[in-house]
């Protein structure tokens, strides 16, 4: 059992903030899932009644984690990163389809989703290769091998399909950027989204003439230190100029319309006024609807059970996905601003006890944790606030989702579990 | 810089996200109730203030009316035929209906029949529950307990679209009194509305109550009116009317009370309520003849013919240019420069009581000339004249407190300077008005207004038909303050004496007189003309007749104006004797007279003008 000191040793902030965003989540899963008159919170058969299910079995899962010696997180973190891998491919064979996605084991109680595994998995692959004291970033063997671990479940993740999960392994990149991966690569994939951006916006013509005029005055700006570079900025600026009239290319070919849809109402693209009004009717309605809604709350928010456009169920996927919509009305600024302070408190403790691990395994660990939570703090976030595209990626903690549910409760307390015994692996 | 790019990106995001809280729940619009789409505002309305007549008699009512709805989505197992036989419409009906509310929506009601009798509704209602999708709304309509005054109690309908874009107040299908005492009193009748908050999910169907009522406000009644109308002499009097056109008003002189207010022909109040209600309304308003929906009493101006000559006496007495002792030797008509116009008072020596009594038209033309002598311009007489003419609420609106009218004509200085050129006319130019014909021309309500000032020997209050708002008496110092005339007290005796006289073996009116009623009265015979296909014809003459009775202590004064009745004495005396008999005695003596004009109708003589054929005028057959 647990011993007095190391409870101590325990991150009580970090555990503080997860049980305020795990009551919070089903406070207002409650409020959008039920109908007009409030039912018993313990009606198992009604969504809030699953979830309550789910937070009691996370909680008892933190117990038993903690019951667990530390070093075994280390040891079996290949062996687990391995049996995702075969989970994932399992699913060609015999997953169950839900929504268009295979991307499910079905349980009977219920659907496991493996590729939620494998996200914690990876991280811990990655802690557990980089934690090699014979590990040297600078060397390009290194540098294919990381990206390998990142990519393989990634690959395994697209053709079910489920782009949104894919999206996330890459976000494990942020953790080898700590580690003395090139940063060139940030810059380069930050330059190429801005391109993309650019260019669907503004045309192929004005993002590359853009592109142009600004590594020209970058580059006599700065002279000497470029002057050794020379052939590489060339080499950039040409890539650009082809990369920007290749945009057009992949957009209208590798996109597919539900694709190109959520990008022309993200940017105001589309002008056939017919598409347009079958877009609005989609998933800009979602948008519109979320965006009315958080307005609608103002700085009190109208009171637990009052969000009269909750109760209306005026925006789709309420529970899931937009869920912080309910927030933003029925607990208004207060309750919205301080969902998202909790998170960013909760990855900035993150950072810091990552920081402050001495074993390099926990703190690669560590960045992963922060790197999956926070992307999908942000995708979700940003998407229900209407100012990044409509991803399909539920808040963390937050969001129904019995599978999401546990999945965050293990990535979060792996974390705490390794922090907790930063000093000695064999409490 | 590496260590710390994670924590960038983390406090970008903070800022970002609080930015955009900032601009979505902090800098918005300030948000009422009704722009929300999730919450309906329903409204809730009052019973519609009910009627009284002066004696307490109910008038105007509420009755409930049932619409049946349905919710197109709901209906289940429709047994068709019982159906069709319960809501009696036909089976074309009933589809193109079901269609038009898949159209509207598949989850909103429509409605399937309107405004359903309560007879109708009971046989419904029993087997109601059998039809899966349908249910009754109640709605409130009129009821009316009189069949009697649909022009000056008016009728209540939908707002229009142009009502709902101009007057905020009002939203698409709600009531507005359109005519009559419905519209003049819309805002008391009406009481206020209530507001009930609902909650609404995204197809609109309503949830429940929002946040249980907190914002609800409950309906206020609209007042009940108690009108100065005499109920039983209204119907009387529209009894009276029927086969006629004109109007009727009878004023208590004391207080300017309106006693009834006829317009003929009308129609039943009852016809502009219910399913019937646009059918019938079409086929009155279509009526380009007879005109059932035009207020006669209130915007027809004839000329007022011969009581116009009680107020060019009155006005010769107050100017001091005759006496009642002057007198005239009428010579059968009287010249006007070399032109004789005839006068049918059977010639002879007249002075004010006879003038007035025989209705003599050279006496009057004589007495007009008079008031002009004593000027030295034509323009300063009739400056004077048309003072006094204006006092008794001739030439103007009367401001009575009902919503149409016309304000009549008292021609003035500039009136013929226009005419004639500035200065450039004489009396004798304009004579005609010494005998109520010409330019004068007057609404049957400011002839009755008229009366009762010359009962009142000065003054009068202008006529309205309320007389107490929820049991409280009108306090409006529109209608409690009196009105001056420009003519002395003093003058009206001898002018009441004459008019007395008109029921004097030698009077005009010599054949109708009531019995045990003293009566002052005067007729009138209006020319008139109209075009038939461009060609300007006479027509038979109006009828129209003015007394006051009892003279002494005078309780009722009226004008009756009869289009086409011939002479004074012939329709509008009697309808007068009748009524002034109905009020103060409340029985009728004269049953046969009553019959006659009960039964007696005008319409050969109507029918004249549009039959395309030639006619004869004045006929004395009945």
């Amino acid at each position: 059992m647990l011993g007095n000191a190391r409870i101590k040793r325990i991150d009580w902030l970090i555990v503080g903030i997860y049980l305020f965003l795990v009551l919070a989540g089903w406070l207002n899963i409650y409020a959008a899932s039920s109908p007009a008159e409030p039912g018993s919170p313990f009606d198992w058969s009604a969504v809030y009644g699953k979830q309550l299910v789910f937070i009691g079995i996370s909680l008892v899962m933190i117990w038993l984690l903690f019951l667990l010696e530390t070093r075994w997180i280390e040891r079996f973190s290949s062996i687990a990163y391995i049996l995702s891998l075969v989970l994932l491919a399992g699913l060609f064979v015999a997953g169950k389809t839900i929504s268009g996605a295979t991307s499910w084991y079905g349980l009977g109680f219920f659907n496991f989703q493996p590729s939620e595994l494998a996200k914690i998995t990876a991280a811990l692959a990655l802690g557990k290769y980089l934690s090699d004291v014979q590990i040297d970033m600078k060397r390009s063997l290194t540098q294919w091998s990381v990206i390998l671990i990142i990519l393989l479940p990634a690959l395994l993740v697209i053709p079910q399909p489920d782009p949104g999960s894919a999206l996330i392994y890459f976000t494990l990149i942020f953790v080898l950027f700590r580690e003395g991966f090139p940063l060139t690569f940030l810059w380069v994939g930050m330059y190429g989204i801005l391109l993309f951006i650019a260019t669907l916006k503004w045309g192929a013509l004005w993002a590359s003439s853009g592109v142009l005029l600004l590594g020209t005055l970058l580059f006599y700006q700065a002279k000497k230190r470029f002057k050794w570079r020379m052939p590489m900025a060339l080499l950039i600026l040409v890539l650009s100029v082809a990369g920007s009239f290749s945009v057009n290319y992949i957009y209208e070919e590798v996109f597919e319309q539900r694709h190109r849809d959520r990008f022309s109402l993200w940017l105001d693209l589309e002008k056939d006024p017919d598409v347009l009004k079958k877009i609005n009717k989609t998933i800009g309605y979602n948008a519109y609807q979320s965006e009315k809604t958080i307005e609608s709350g103002g700085f009190w928010g109208k009171g637990f059970l009052e969000g009269s456009r909750t109760k209306g169920n005026f925006v789709p996927e309420q529970h899931t996905d937009y869920i912080f919509s309910t927030i933003g009305e029925e607990w208004g600024f207060v309750g919205s601003f301080s969902v998202i302070l909790a998170f960013s408190v909760l990855l900035i403790r993150l950072w810091q006890r990552a920081e402050a691990q001495t074993n390099k395994f926990n703190r690669i660990y560590g960045y992963g944790v922060i790197s999956i939570l926070g992307f999908h703090y942000i995708i979700n976030i940003g998407m229900v606030l209407g100012l990044l595209p409509t991803i399909g990626i539920p808040l963390p903690l937050i969001s129904y989702g019995g599978s999401g549910m546990l999945f965050f409760t293990l990535l979060l307390f792996l974390f705490v579990k390794l922090d907790s015994n930063r000093l000695s692996e064999w409490d | 810089m590496r260590k710390h790019l994670i924590l960038l990106f983390v406090l970008l995001a903070l800022l970002v996200f609080t930015a955009r809280l900032v601009q979505l729940q902090l800098l918005r619009d300030e948000v009422n109730l009704g722009d929300d789409p999730s919450i309906r505002a329903q409204r809730l309305y009052p019973g519609r203030g009910h009627m009284f007549d002066r004696h307490g008699n109910l008038l105007v009512a509420n009755q409930p009316a049932y619409d049946l709805m349905f919710i197109p989505q709901n209906i289940k197992n429709l047994d068709t035929l019982m159906l069709l036989e319960l809501a009696e419409i036909d089976k074309q009906t009933l589809i193109d209906r079901i269609e038009k509310g898949w159209v509207y929506s598949p989850r909103l009601p429509s409605v399937l029949v309107s405004k359903m009798s309560k007879e109708s509704y009971a046989k419904l209602q029993e087997k109601l529950w059998q039809f899966e999708g349908f249910f009754i709304q109640k709605v409130n309509l009129r009821e009316y307990k009189t069949d009697a005054g649909a022009h000056v109690l008016g009728y209540i309908s939908e707002v229009n679209d142009y009502e709902v874009s101009t007057n905020p107040q009002y939203i698409s299908g709600e009531i507005i009194g359109r005519t009559g005492i419905e519209r003049q009193y819309e805002e008391i009748l009406r009481g206020q509305r209530g507001v009930r908050y609902l909650q609404k999910d995204r197809f609109n169907r309503d949830l429940g109550s929002y946040k249980q009522g907190a914002y609800d406000t409950i309906p206020v009644a609209g007042a009940d009116l108690t009108l100065t109308l005499d109920k039983e002499l209204q119907e009387y009097g529209e009894r009276l009317m029927r086969g006629k056109r004109g109007g009727i008003v009878a004023i208590e002189p004391k207080t300017g009370e309106i006693l009834s207010i006829i317009s003929g022909p009308t129609y039943t109040p009852n016809l502009l309520v219910g399913r019937d209600r646009s059918k019938n309304y079409n086929e009155l308003y279509y009526d380009s003849i007879a005109k059932p929906t035009w207020d006669r009493s209130l915007l027809a101006q004839p000329s007022p013919g011969s009581p116009f000559k009680i107020l060019n006496a009155l006005a010769a007495l107050q100017e001091g240019v005759i006496t009642p002792e002057n007198y005239v030797v009428c010579q059968n008509g009287f010249f006007v420069g070399k032109h004789k116009r005839g006068c049918h008072c059977g010639g002879g020596v007249r002075d004010l009581r006879l003038g007035v009594a025989k209705s003599c038209n050279a006496y009057f033309a004589d007495t007009y000339r008079k008031i002009f002598s004593k000027y030295r311009k034509p323009g300063d007489g009739i400056d004077a004249w048309e003072k006094h003419i204006k006092s008794f609420g001739l030439g103007e609106f009367l401001g009575y407190d009902l919503p149409s009218g016309q304000p009549g004509r008292v021609p003035n200085r500039a009136y013929y300077d226009n005419v004639y050129g500035k200065d450039r006319w004489a009396p004798s130019f304009i004579i005609s008005n010494a005998i109520g014909q010409g330019e004068v021309a007057a609404t049957p309500i400011q002839l009755a207004n008229m009366t009762a000032a010359i009962a009142n020997k000065g003054y009068y209050f202008t006529p309205h038909v309320v007389k107490a708002i929820h049991g409280v008496p009108v306090k409006d110092p529109q209608f409690t303050q009196r009105k001056n005339t420009t003519i002395d007290a003093k003058h009206f005796g001898p002018v009441i004496q004459a008019m007395a006289d008109v029921y004097s073996p030698e009077g005009t009116a010599r054949g109708i007189l009531v019995p045990g009623i003293s009566i002052a009265g005067k007729t009138g015979t209006v020319e008139n003309f109209t075009r038939i296909n461009g060609v300007r014809t006479q027509l038979t003459d109006h009828s129209v007749f003015i007394a006051f009775a009892p003279v002494e202590d005078p309780k009722i004064a009226l004008a009756v104006y009869i289009e086409h009745g011939y002479y004074g004495a012939r329709y509008a005396g009697h309808i007068a004797s009748l009524m002034i008999e109905k009020y103060l005695k409340d029985s009728i003596t004269r049953t046969d007279l009553e019959t006659r004009m009960l039964t007696k109708t005008l319409d050969r003589e109507y029918a004249k003008p549009i039959s395309g054929a030639p006619f004869r005028i004045n006929e004395y057959a009945w």
